[in-house]
């Protein structure tokens, strides 16, 4: 036990060391920092700057449209006839002008006119005139109450209900983005660590020591040895994920709304943790059984990256498991152990799956691991000392078969 | 007692023997020497006494019990596939290692710098393998063979690829183990050296034992009867000689079955002749090792 825990040691710090998880660990908070930053940016340069004083003269045909010249920056000066406004204009007296004709009230035409070509009239001028019209019509049938709701009808509130009549309270953001960025970070810290451990068992095969650790330790003490060492490895970064995210969820969420949907409860964090170190454990033991068959640490890669190819199916088909997350194939992503760490996650976050459901995934995903466990201390022992040539599939599966 | 003692040990890859109900034993303070031509099963030999992998048959009992971990602890082992930590400080390296064999981090660390300082590489404890001569490494790791004080030793070509420099220190090295009561077991192809260091030896071939004993005993073995002489004149009727063979500067006289170099010495004595160089032929374990390799 004390040399389990000598290596555990051992390849722990050799991780922490290791510049690809310094990087990468710290990548998620610088990540966030710089999200953080352009948006604020973004808001900064995009905001309406002072609304600029404009003059717009007028001509009134009608005769019923003389007060109410002030609307929000705009002021409205009246000229008798269109000859002397277009003077006005030409002398910059006023930024424009419009004619009220005589059969305003039966067509409700304005004619504008400008020096400036734009593509459509701007919003300001436009809700100016309007504001301005609308005071002078009405202002002396109603009171001021009703004018302003007749100038402003509406501000439009939408409430989503589900099946129950209950209002859901999550926005588009939370629906899908959660479920994604967070399958996507148990990807990352669960095969980023099992590919350290996947590098330090052929490295060690590489560089030849192991023989001296195996005349030293027992293969089985090896391999736990490694498989906690980087497990606690892979919690520590996955820690300080969550705890990034939480942390600037509450800081920025003053200036982001959006992100004051983002909670995690413990609950989510309990089962997310049980995900994450069952879900570790089974591709630690993979890759740990896969480093000792290559004879290089490249040649064990290669092999590796045909076990991730199924693992982030639930990523490929996201867009299934987050609209249906009680469909079929949802269900049978999370019973599956190579895809249910992630496929759990995903539905976990969309509040799509039981607890039965859970609590079986859960004892699936650990028969798994001890079963992998079992076969990688095997192909472990057999073939860490077998230099040259990678065994074939026959031979690895005789192997098994003696053990 | 003895140290290692291995009976009808087997271990079969495949099909293939790789080691075929193989016995020896060896001593307290030994040096026992372990040759054969490539493939004959000495490295499989030597993983099974170092428990890295188990035989099929037979029983392996090494420092008096089977081997458990606390007898893993008092052993020694230098493979000949040779490597260490290419990115890891040598003081790292050697604590690691000596850790794995139950060393506490504190005298593991001082044993180290007292190594390191006896073979002169002291300035060279914080530097990464990756940085040092190959030489230097195969140093580097004959002391993390040696740095947790073990009883028993066992060096798998522990001169390969030194330079005569580093070899003479290594074999220094293993001297003053040997004097200080360590037991070594030594697999080499180079015969002078199994001459030179060891005490008795075991010749394998084809996983099976096929020579097994004493330096002396074993050449005693091999002699064939004859003597090298060189004398002037060859006095002639000697008793016993049946025929002779010129090596240039003496001659080898073959004897024959009742006939001893004695009297052959004797004989000359009364002749009186004056006598440059009188020797029983003895084959190098030179000659021994091809002789037996190619199944003489």
């Amino acid at each position: 036990m004390s040399k389990t825990l000598t290596i555990l040691k051992h390849e722990l710090r050799q991780t922490l060391k290791r510049r690809t998880f310094i990087l990468v660990t710290l990548s998620i908070p610088l990540l966030l920092l710089i999200g953080y930053g352009i948006y604020q940016g973004v808001q900064h340069w995009t905001k309406p700057s002072e609304p600029e004083q404009r003059t717009v003269g007028y001509v009134d045909q009608v005769g019923i449209f003389a007060e109410y010249i002030t609307q929000g920056s705009i002021s409205f000066v009246s000229y008798g006839s269109d000859e002397e406004a277009r003077g006005g204009l030409l002398a910059d007296d006023v930024d424009e002008y419009f004619v009220i004709p005589e059969d305003y009230l039966s067509t409700g035409v304005i004619h504008r006119f400008t020096q400036k070509s734009e593509m459509e009239v701007p919003g300001t001028i436009q809700r100016a005139i309007q504001d301005f019209l609308l005071s002078n019509l009405l202002a002396d049938d109603i009171g001021s109450e009703l004018l302003e709701r007749a100038k402003a009808p509406m501000y439009l509130n939408t409430v989503q209900l589900d099946e129950s009549g209950e209002i859901t309270e999550e926005s588009e953001f939370s629906r899908y983005f959660l479920p994604v960025i967070f399958g996507m970070l148990f990807v990352f810290a669960i095969f980023l660590t099992s590919g350290f451990l996947l590098q330090s068992v052929s490295e060690e095969k590489e560089n030849r020591v192991i023989e001296i650790i195996l005349s030293s330790v027992s293969s089985r003490q090896l391999l736990a040895g490694k498989v906690l060492g980087l497990g606690v490895a892979g919690l520590a970064q996955i820690t300080i994920w969550l705890v990034a995210i939480k942390v600037f969820a509450e800081v920025a969420s003053v200036n982001i709304p959006i992100l004051s949907d983002l909670s995690i409860s413990p609950g989510f964090i309990a089962v997310g943790l049980g995900y994450f170190i069952l879900g570790y454990l089974f591709f630690a033991a993979l890759f740990a059984g896969i480093g000792s068959l290559g004879s290089t640490a490249r040649e064990s890669q290669g092999l590796s990256g045909i076990l991730v190819m199924p693992a982030v199916v639930p990523l490929w088909l996201n867009y299934f498991i987050i609209n249906d997350p009680d469909g079929m194939l949802a269900r049978v992503l999370t019973f599956v152990p190579l895809t249910a760490p992630i496929a759990a996650m995903m539905r976990l976050s969309r509040d799509g799956i039981s607890s039965l459901e859970v609590a079986l995934s859960l004892l699936l995903l650990a028969a798994a691991v001890v079963f992998t466990l079992w076969m990688a201390s095997k192909v472990f022992r057999a073939f860490l000392l077998m230099y040259g040539k990678s065994p074939g599939l026959k031979e690895i599966l005789r192997t098994l078969r003696a053990a | 007692m003895y140290v290692v003692e291995c009976s009808q040990v087997t271990k079969r890859f495949k099909d293939t023997a790789a080691v075929d109900h193989l016995s020896f034993a060896i001593g307290q303070g030994e040096i026992f020497g372990m040759v054969g031509p490539n493939g004959a099963g000495k490295t499989t030999a030597l993983r099974m006494l170092m428990d890295i992998i188990q035989p099929d048959d037979g029983e392996i009992r090494v420092l008096g019990k089977p081997i458990n971990e606390q007898v893993k602890n008092r052993l020694g082992y230098l493979p000949e596939e040779r490597g260490l930590y290419r990115k890891i400080t040598v003081a790292e390296s050697l604590l690691y290692l000596a850790q794995l064999k139950d060393m506490r981090p504190g005298p593991a660390k001082e044993r180290a710098n007292q190594l390191l300082t006896r073979v002169g590489m002291d300035q060279h404890k914080n530097k990464k393998i990756e940085e040092l001569s190959k030489g230097m490494g195969q140093i580097i790791q004959f002391l993390a063979t040696i740095l947790h004080d073990p009883d028993l030793l066992v060096l798998d070509e522990p001169f390969a690829g030194l330079d005569p420099v580093n070899t003479e220190l290594l074999k220094n090295l293993i001297l003053e183990l040997k004097r200080n009561g360590k037991s070594i077991i030594l697999s080499t192809h180079m015969m002078n050296q199994v001459e030179e260091l060891c005490d008795r030896f075991l010749m394998i071939n084809k996983g099976r034992a096929v020579l097994y004993g004493s330096l002396d005993e074993i050449k005693s073995g091999f002699k064939s009867n004859s003597v090298f002489l060189k004398c002037d004149p060859i006095p002639e009727g000697l008793p016993g000689v049946i025929g002779s063979k010129s090596h240039g500067s003496y001659l080898e006289l073959f004897l024959d079955g009742s006939t001893s170099p004695g009297d052959i010495l004797e004989a000359l004595v009364r002749a009186r002749v004056s006598v440059d160089r009188f020797e029983v032929s003895t084959p190098s374990l030179h000659e021994i090792f091809i002789r037996v390799a190619k199944g003489d």
